[in-house]
């Protein structure tokens, strides 16, 4: 009764109608004549009107980008009321990190003092907190993390980053738990923050660290602003979502006996979902973890560093030790988590052994208590004892390295070569060489075509496409490649464009991808960005081969999928930053190098999303294909795989927000484009503003290809294999 | 249970004091759902106003009262309302239209304080799904209507205690719910609803999603503390054979609407309309149906020797007794012949499943 009751409340809304055979034919014949189109005229118009500009040349909205970079600079300086809570909140923030590396690490305006507590007194209060919240085997494995750690040479920077992701998370826990609750009571709170969240998640990580270092400066408090920012969206999500959805017999009978919305919440809701808080908690931590590395560019202290000035001067080897340290850091705090969960629930049943439990916790705060004296007072027991094992790992490393790539090497060239001559680069032309106003209507032609069923009739939408690209094609006339956002024929013909697609209802992805279009082009970068959406197409490509071929094979046999999942899991559990270095062991620097990193990064994800919905295609229909007779390829190809067609768009979905977000950052190993303004930017002060533009023409990238998949899984019916 | 009320309807005028009222009760969900109630849609069968207006009625214009230590049973299929009815009862869905008393007080329009205050100590539920706290023992579940009005620890446990060893779960206090079997996670259930000492208690369908021996078993139980306790209960459910075994009085709803009302034997005997009819046709009418239903006027040739029985007794636990008798059974109350029944027409009523006219 309690089904039919939700039914009454929310009348049910009616199931999308799958799109029709010969509609969906005539769509792609639309699509590949589009395409037909696009790839003649590119040839012929080639290199015309491609707003492509040397790097040190700003237009006059990223001149004006950079001038208010300065003003801002000035207002802080002068103590402008505007920016003062800008700036309260980081002296605040600062001053936390501050405080925490002067008791433990040392204090970085005097690097000549030791720290309060030096490394033995941190390992036992780190020992005691993971044997109290986890058990012994994550405290042994704490232990024998930052002893590694401390040996690799790391010890000040491990601390560091463990310090800027426990401020960070701390914070999440803060803001992020009331959040929830106020979400999963309030509709309208609701619907308020999760664009938010979706903005946050969809925006590449590079993104906004520019602006926000702008805001609340660089170092310790803009590394913690950009972590916090990061990791917030996974535990405010998870938990409003785990706070929602507690069994509803159980609000309705704690109601019935008379709890006020608060004792419900206290009581019922949060004790209900504590296990899968913690499940967000460890998603926010790993993201922190990942995001307190990438910090480093805007001077965040901590491992992130020396690996950034190792993959600068391409050295595979530190930038291996460094990396692994932080791999180390993840899964300790992955295990620890994961382990806590559990002990929650167990803790409050258990009666057993408690007392040994007692008398291990007991023993361990004293060697604590001992341990953080002596490390207070002996210069022994507080600076980290000097070690050459970091330094030999990285020249083995390195040998190994060389010995591989001279082995290799010339695969490996071959490789990158027949992929960059054959394939990158004909994208590159196709997507940044051809005239801006034609690729911008191939673009919107795509977004109008696969992006959501629209409310139009076929013919309708075409109509729309054809006239929109008209539009657009007139503007690109009359503008040529006129970079400049105070241009009036131009902002009429995004008007224009905008009126008839909207009337015309051409998709529900139509008018975002229009609106980020307009952005990538008013900010004045189009060469740029689609050079770095070829690379992006060019590596998702990949990603969805990867994605179809293993995760078919692990969706269809458990004994594989048991095989791959922990190698998948512990892919995913390594910081976004750590992809470049095996990248950069195999390839050259460059655009492919960026790429390669790309694919590793984003393939286990894209893996487990397919995997998944192969899985879940329903065993009856596969049973029933069996008994009619059909062989393996047949089952694959003509129930598989089709049934789970919404999952492999969903799986590319992730795919590409993934590898955008990875192929920015490969600009640290030659991948150019985009990433490298927006790294420029940070370094050169006049390029600021070029560095800003490039930030929001990522975000505008990431946007436009979220929703452009998003539709198009949804007019695949994503519901009929979930 | 005993045969308080012969007559629907007849206590509210007898003794004026209800336990619970309800009047013209309306419950539309949907959009604009406030318009529905006196307008002319209101008197659409459902799929029409499904169709003109978007708006499901759920509880369409019910009204019935219950007496104190009464049995009453609301009995319907699957959508016929009958459990958003019994949320109503204490707003747990809020009713779109009409009045409900309980315990002399108007729940329509209370504030919420007031409303809090009622659940916590006037009226409690038994849920289908049971709804306990997984994360709690079943001493602090059965507690949880006491610690949320603000009782201390000691207080509580010992009020709980007692409410475990009176449904039965002695030795069980420390154990989890998912511990337990179905069967005795409703009994936690119900020792938390008894436990905040209740004068109302609300049954919503809470042993369909347990086995039929167990269901059996804790019907008994249902019996035996509305003995022992003596509480006015409510009790929703789709079996007719519970309600019929439950149940002082039934009433049967279809479409969010009243069908009859009445004591199981008067539902069995005398059904409203074809919907009733059918419902009944498979009960065994000399289980429900007592000796005043199928007495007669002697006829002038009868000796009126035979042993005397009430008008309240079921036929079937009369039956050897008729059929032993050699004249016919007089049925008397308080000393007055009412008629007489013999073993023909409780033959008819055993065998051949006649209902007499």
């Amino acid at each position: 009764m309690t089904i039919e009751l939700a039914e009454l409340d929310h009348p049910a809304v009616e199931a999308p109608t799958p799109p029709d055979e010969e509609s969906n034919r005539k769509r792609w014949w639309a699509l590949g004549a589009a395409l037909a189109v696009w790839v003649v005229v590119g040839t012929v118009l080639s290199g015309r009107n491609t707003q492509d500009l040397p790097n040190a040349e700003l237009t006059g909205f990223q001149t004006w980008l950079t001038d208010l970079y300065g003003n801002l600079q000035d207002a802080k300086f002068n103590g402008d009321w505007f920016i003062k809570p800008a700036v309260w909140i980081g002296d605040s923030l600062d001053w936390i990190v501050t405080t925490l590396q002067h008791l433990f690490v040392s204090d970085p305006d005097r690097p000549l003092q030791v720290a309060q507590f030096g490394w033995a007194g941190v390992v036992a209060l780190v020992v005691l907190i993971a044997y109290a919240l986890s058990g012994a085997r994550i405290a042994v494995l704490s232990l024998a993390v930052l002893l590694a750690i401390g040996y690799a040479g790391y010890w000040e920077a491990g601390i560091d980053t463990l310090i800027v992701t426990g401020v960070a998370v701390v914070i999440c826990v803060l803001i992020g738990i009331p959040t929830a609750i106020w979400m999963s009571r309030s509709s309208a709170a609701s619907a308020a923050i999760t664009p938010v969240l979706d903005a946050m998640q969809t925006m590449p990580a590079f993104a906004y660290l520019a602006p926000l270092a702008l805001l609340f400066g660089i170092g310790n408090s803009g590394a913690v602003v950009v972590t916090l920012i990061y990791a917030l969206p996974p535990l405010v999500r998870i938990t409003a979502h785990a706070l929602g959805t507690v069994s509803p017999t159980t609000v309705e009978a704690t109601a019935s006996l008379g709890s006020t919305e608060n004792q419900q919440t206290r009581k019922v809701r949060l004790p209900m979902s504590k296990r899968t808080i913690i499940v967000g908690l460890n998603q926010t931590i790993m993201a922190a973890l990942s995001m307190a590395t990438i910090a480093a560019f805007i001077a965040g202290p901590g491992l992130g560093q020396p690996i950034v000035r190792a993959l600068n001067i391409l050295n595979v080897g530190v930038a291996f030790v460094a990396g692994a340290c932080v791999v180390l850091l993840a899964i300790m705090l992955d295990r620890a988590t994961e382990r806590a969960g559990i002990r929650a629930e167990l803790a409050a049943r258990s009666g057993g052994n408690e007392n040994v439990r007692r008398i291990v916790l007991g023993v361990l705060g004293v060697a604590a208590v001992i341990a953080l004296y002596l490390s207070h007072s002996q210069l022994r027991w507080s600076v980290f004892p000097e070690s050459d094992f970091g330094a030999q790992v990285a020249r083995r490393v390195n040998d190994w390295t060389d010995a591989f790539t001279g082995a290799v090497g010339d695969f490996t060239a071959w490789v990158n070569d027949t992929a960059t001559t054959y394939l990158l680069n004909n994208l590159e032309d196709l997507l940044a060489n051809s005239p801006w106003w034609l690729v911008a209507a191939a673009i919107l032609t795509v977004a109008a075509l696969l992006g959501g069923a629209g409310k139009g009739s076929f013919q309708r939408v075409v109509t729309g496409v054809a006239l929109c690209s008209l539009a657009v094609l007139a503007a690109g006339y009359y503008a040529g490649s006129v970079p400049d956002i105070n241009w009036v024929p131009y902002w009429t013909g995004v008007v224009v464009l905008l009126a008839v697609g909207g009337y015309l209802g051409a998709g529900e992805a139509f008018l975002p991808t229009a609106v980020c279009l307009t952005l990538i082009f008013g900010v004045g970068l189009w060469n740029d960005s689609m050079v770095t959406l070829s690379m992006t197409l060019f590596a998702t490509l990949v990603v969805m081969i990867f994605g179809v071929t293993i995760g078919t094979w692990m969706g269809r046999s458990h004994r594989v999928d048991a095989a791959v999942r922990p190698f998948l899991d512990f892919l995913q559990t390594m910081p976004a930053l750590v992809y470049l270095i095996p990248a950069l062991a195999l390839f050259p620097p460059g655009k492919f190098l960026a790429i390669a990193a790309a694919v590793l990064y984003a393939s286990p994800v894209a893996i487990k999303i397919a995997a998944d919905g192969i899985r879940s295609v329903s065993p009856t229909t596969v049973e029933a294909a069996q008994a009619i007779g059909s062989n393996r390829w047949q089952m694959i190809s003509k129930v598989q795989l089709p049934m789970s067609k919404g999952s492999m768009v969903l799986a590319a979905n992730q795919g590409l927000l993934f590898v955008l977000s990875m192929v920015v950052i490969g600009a640290l190993v030659g991948g150019g484009s985009l990433g490298y303004l927006v790294i420029s930017g940070f370094s050169q002060g006049q390029l600021y503003g070029k560095g800003l533009a490039a930030a929001i023409a990522i975000t505008a990238l990431g946007i436009m290809l979220d929703r452009i998949t998003v539709h198009t899984a949804a007019r695949y019916g994503r519901a009929e294999t979930a | 249970m005993t045969a308080m009320v012969d007559d629907a309807g007849a206590v509210a005028s007898t003794n004026g004091q209800s336990a619970l009222t309800v009047n013209s009760l309306w419950k539309v969900f949907g959009p604009r759902a406030d318009k529905i109630v006196g307008s002319p849609e209101a008197d659409l069968s459902r799929a029409e106003l499904l169709a003109k207006t978007g708006c499901t009625a759920a509880v369409r214009d019910v009204s019935f009262d219950v007496a104190p230590g009464e049995v009453f049973v609301v009995m319907g299929l699957s959508g016929s309302g009958k459990s958003t009815l019994v949320r109503c009862l204490t707003r747990l869905i809020e009713p779109t239209a009409g009045q409900i008393t309980i315990d002399g007080e108007e729940v329509v329009g209370m504030s919420d304080t007031r409303l809090r205050e009622l659940r916590r100590h006037h009226v409690s539920m038994v849920f289908q799904h049971f709804g306990l706290l997984p994360h709690r023992k079943v001493i602090d579940n059965v507690g949880y209507g006491l610690e949320v009005r603000g009782e201390s620890k000691t207080d509580r446990r010992a009020r709980a205690q007692e409410m475990v060893d009176l449904v039965g779960l002695s030795g069980n206090e420390n154990a989890y719910p998912d511990q337990l079997s179905g069967g005795m996670q409703q009994r936690v259930g119900l020792a938390r609803a008894l436990a905040v000492n209740p004068s109302v208690l609300l049954f919503d369908e809470p042993f369909s999603a347990l086995d039929p021996l167990i269901r059996r078993d804790m019907q008994n139980e249902v019996i035996r503390l509305h003995h022992e306790v003596g509480k006015t209960m409510v009790f929703i459910t789709h079996d007719l054979a519970e309600a019929l075994k439950l149940g002082d009085r039934i009433l049967i709803m279809r479409d969010g609407a009243l069908v009859q009302m009445g004591t199981p034997a008067e539902v069995v005997a005398t059904p409203a309309d074809d919907y009733v009819r059918d419902f009944v046709s498979e009960v065994p009418r000399s289980h429900v149906l007592t000796l005043a239903w199928v007495m007669r006027p002697p006829r002038p040739d009868e000796a009126l020797t035979g042993p005397e029985m009430t008008p309240d007794t079921i036929v079937r636990d009369a039956a050897r007794r008729v059929i032993d008798a050699a004249d016919p059974v007089k049925v008397v109350d308080n000393g007055e012949l009412l008629g007489v029944v013999d073993q023909d027409d409780i033959l008819r009523v055993i065998v051949a499943e006649e209902t007499p006219s």
